[in-house]
């Protein structure tokens, strides 16, 4: 066993310890944790702990560190994306009572078909943005384990443990783990960017200088010499232009669709103080997002896209500068932070999906909203989340470790803009809104993103003979739909699908519940009773 | 693991309940117009400004490269505007929170009537 690989699990123990006092404590001291006496600037950092995931540590440095400038594009729509949330979603939904996408819908529309559609939703979304964390998390611990194992049996041992951990160690959603999280993935960054700046002797100039020549061989093999700071070098045209606008929506509009980041609106007292969290995640994010400059370019400069290629590929990039930086220790540090923030994303998206599968669908669905045996939406759960994990980690397998994950988890934006995003909106500001709209818009959204991010270069290219392995695309011809993100054409798609949907049908009940609706999400007439047990 | 909220260490609170006539009443006061006018004042205009910002930066950086890789200073434009995102984020939450704090009082009336309605019942 090498120190980095010690120090990790040694670094594991210790956040998994404290993550486990701190929800003890919480769910024993309710008086302090209590939804309806947390504080907004808690609750803010624990919604900036949900949001910052795999993805935004590893993910964005390493598409920085490899293409620059357009990996910071991400970044920033990450942060602007709060506004949709700010400014829309947060306060009505917490006036309204509701914290799941399934009771906003159900409130005035029939439960059942929109309760069916809207857990299957949560479920692809959820898996979509696992499959990105199982990428990362594997990645990461064969890094650590060297050639000891081989990358699939990395992503299936870790995935199960993970699911095994998260299903029966009981690590809750309680506000307190993503508290713990979003503090030690703060700490971990800004070390690393003053780390950055040390190396330049604290010099912007020299950072921006290196930035501007940064050298590494390309495909062919040859020496190229580039400036990462212009921008296009993801992004290239004819369809890179369009492709970044489509990721822009998708960005901008998904994070109001994810079910692990609305539950938070609810474990609030108040909308006034679902407003003030927004803020404080913002700021959080806000910061963080700003800082993946040092990571991504740091990594870019100080260790090199050729070195990361050879050494577990742009997943790794934030580690190995760590590691280049400031020895094994920190990179075994900074690697269990990553991992930690992994596994408490997984936990968090295992349950809103299972618990939307077992109850929407489970009971209110199949057995007309009654439990047959007690526990039984327990074992559902359960089983439902082995699936999903199941699911996620063959499909990581497929994707392989070359695989991107900030890439990977703005695809499950996208299907969470274009399938969540409309139904939610035009349920609560559309009085003609019905269930067959609900149910069209959610279906339409799904398929239209699924189906698009299937026949997008991402899966469908031809590969010369050369490229074996994972790094082959699925399927071997030219693919039907230019963009890797699907949003520019699947979030019209879903509205449309909503708007049409409505129209031909027409349902008195839910027009005759828009105003107490209206009326409850605008004033937040008797919301205010939250309480925490 | 019963359900989401459970999870997350909350109860459904029991809600206010109303007739429909009375819900209908406080949507057709002039208070509550009042409200949602004070409201779309300021958050349409809010959101239209901020996704043109946004896809501004997107458009430019995507059709107009060389443009924005014009240098200023140690960097160049379109880093300084993809920075400036940040901050114009952060300023737009921050007026938003001010007058959002207009609508809590506007609501507040609302709030107050309807409970003395209730009590008067």
């Amino acid at each position: 066993m090498n120190i980095s690989l010690v120090m990790f699990l040694v670094f594991i123990a210790i956040t998994l310890g404290v993550t486990y006092w701190a929800s003890r404590r919480s769910a024993g001291a309710s008086a302090y944790f209590a939804a309806s006496q947390i504080k907004g600037w808690q609750n803010g950092i624990a919604v900036a702990g949900d949001y910052m995931s795999a993805a935004s540590f590893l993910g964005i440095a390493g598409i920085i560190a490899f293409q620059g400038y357009d990996g910071f594009i991400f970044s920033v729509g990450w942060l602007v994306a709060y506004l949709t949330v700010l400014l829309v979603i947060a306060e009505p939904l917490r006036n309204a009572g509701k914290y799941t996408m399934a009771d906003v819908l159900a409130y005035r529309l029939k439960p059942r078909p929109v309760r069916a559609m809207a857990s299957l939703s949560t479920l692809t979304v959820s898996t979509f943005y696992m499959i990105a964390q199982m990428v990362g998390a594997g990645a990461l611990v064969k890094l650590l384990l060297g050639n000891m194992v081989t990358y699939n049996q990395v992503v299936a041992g870790v995935g199960i443990l993970m699911i095994v951990y998260v299903v029966f160690g009981g690590m809750l959603a309680t506000t307190s783990v993503p508290i713990v999280k979003a503090v030690l993935l703060m700490a971990g960054t800004v070390l690393l960017s003053i780390l950055v700046m040390a190396h330049f002797h604290f010099s912007f100039g020299q950072f921006f200088g290196a930035i501007g020549q940064v050298t590494y061989h390309d495909a062919k093999g040859a020496v190229v010499v580039k400036d990462f700071l212009t921008p296009g070098l993801r992004y290239k045209p004819p369809y890179g232009p369009l492709d970044l606008i489509s990721l822009g929506l998708a960005l901008i509009f998904g994070t109001a669709g994810l079910p692990h980041i609305l539950v938070r609106f609810y474990t609030v007292p108040d909308a006034k103080t679902a407003r003030n969290s927004v803020v404080w995640a913002m700021v959080l994010i806000g910061s963080f997002y700003i800082m993946t400059t040092f990571l991504g370019f740091g990594a870019a400069t100080i260790v090199g896209p050729d070195f990361i290629k050879g050494h577990g590929g742009t997943n790794m990039s934030a580690p190995l500068l760590a590691q280049a930086l400031a020895g094994n220790i920190f990179f075994a540090f900074i690697s269990s932070i990553a991992f930690a923030t992994i596994l408490a994303v997984v936990a968090g998206l295992t349950i809103s999906a299972t618990t939307s599968f077992s109850h929407d669908f489970w009971t209110n669905v199949i057995h007309n909203g009654v439990e047959r045996r007690p526990g039984e939406e327990v074992l559902v759960a359960r089983i439902s989340a082995f699936v999903v994990g199941a699911v996620a980690i063959g499909i990581a397998i497929m994707l392989g470790p070359t695989a991107n994950v900030a890439f990977l988890v703005a695809l499950a934006f996208a299907v969470a803009a274009s399938a969540n995003l409309p139904v939610i909106v035009l349920s609560i500001f559309w009085k003609r809104f019905n269930t067959v709209g609900a149910v069209t818009g959610l279906a339409v959204g799904l398929l239209a993103s699924i189906g698009l991010i299937l026949v997008s270069p991402s899966l469908m290219a031809v590969d010369p003979p050369t490229v074996t392995g994972t790094a082959r695309h699925l399927i071997q011809a030219k693919a039907w739909f230019p963009l890797e993100n699907p949003g520019i054409l699947s979030i019209p798609l879903g509205f449309v699908g909503a708007i049409i949907g409505t129209l031909i049908s027409s349902e008195p009940t839910a027009e005759e519940k828009f105003n107490e609706l209206l009326v409850r999400s605008n004033t937040g007439l008797g919301a205010e009773k939250a309480v925490a047990h | 693991m019963g359900n989401a909220a459970r999870n997350f260490g909350i109860t459904e609170p029991k809600q206010y309940q109303a007739e429909k006539s009375s819900w209908d009443e406080i949507a057709a006061s002039r208070q509550f117009q009042d409200l949602m006018a004070t409201k779309k004042t300021f958050i349409v205009p809010a959101f239209i400004f901020f996704v043109v910002y946004y896809f501004a930066l997107l458009l430019l950086v995507g059709y107009a490269p060389e443009l924005m890789s014009t240098k200023v200073l140690d960097v160049n434009l379109a880093y300084l505007f993809a920075l400036s995102q940040f901050f114009v984020a952060w300023i737009i939450a921050g007026l938003y929170v001010k007058a959002a704090n207009g609508f809590d009082r506007l609501s507040k009336d609302i709030l107050e009537k309807a409970e003395n309605a209730k009590g008067g019942k």
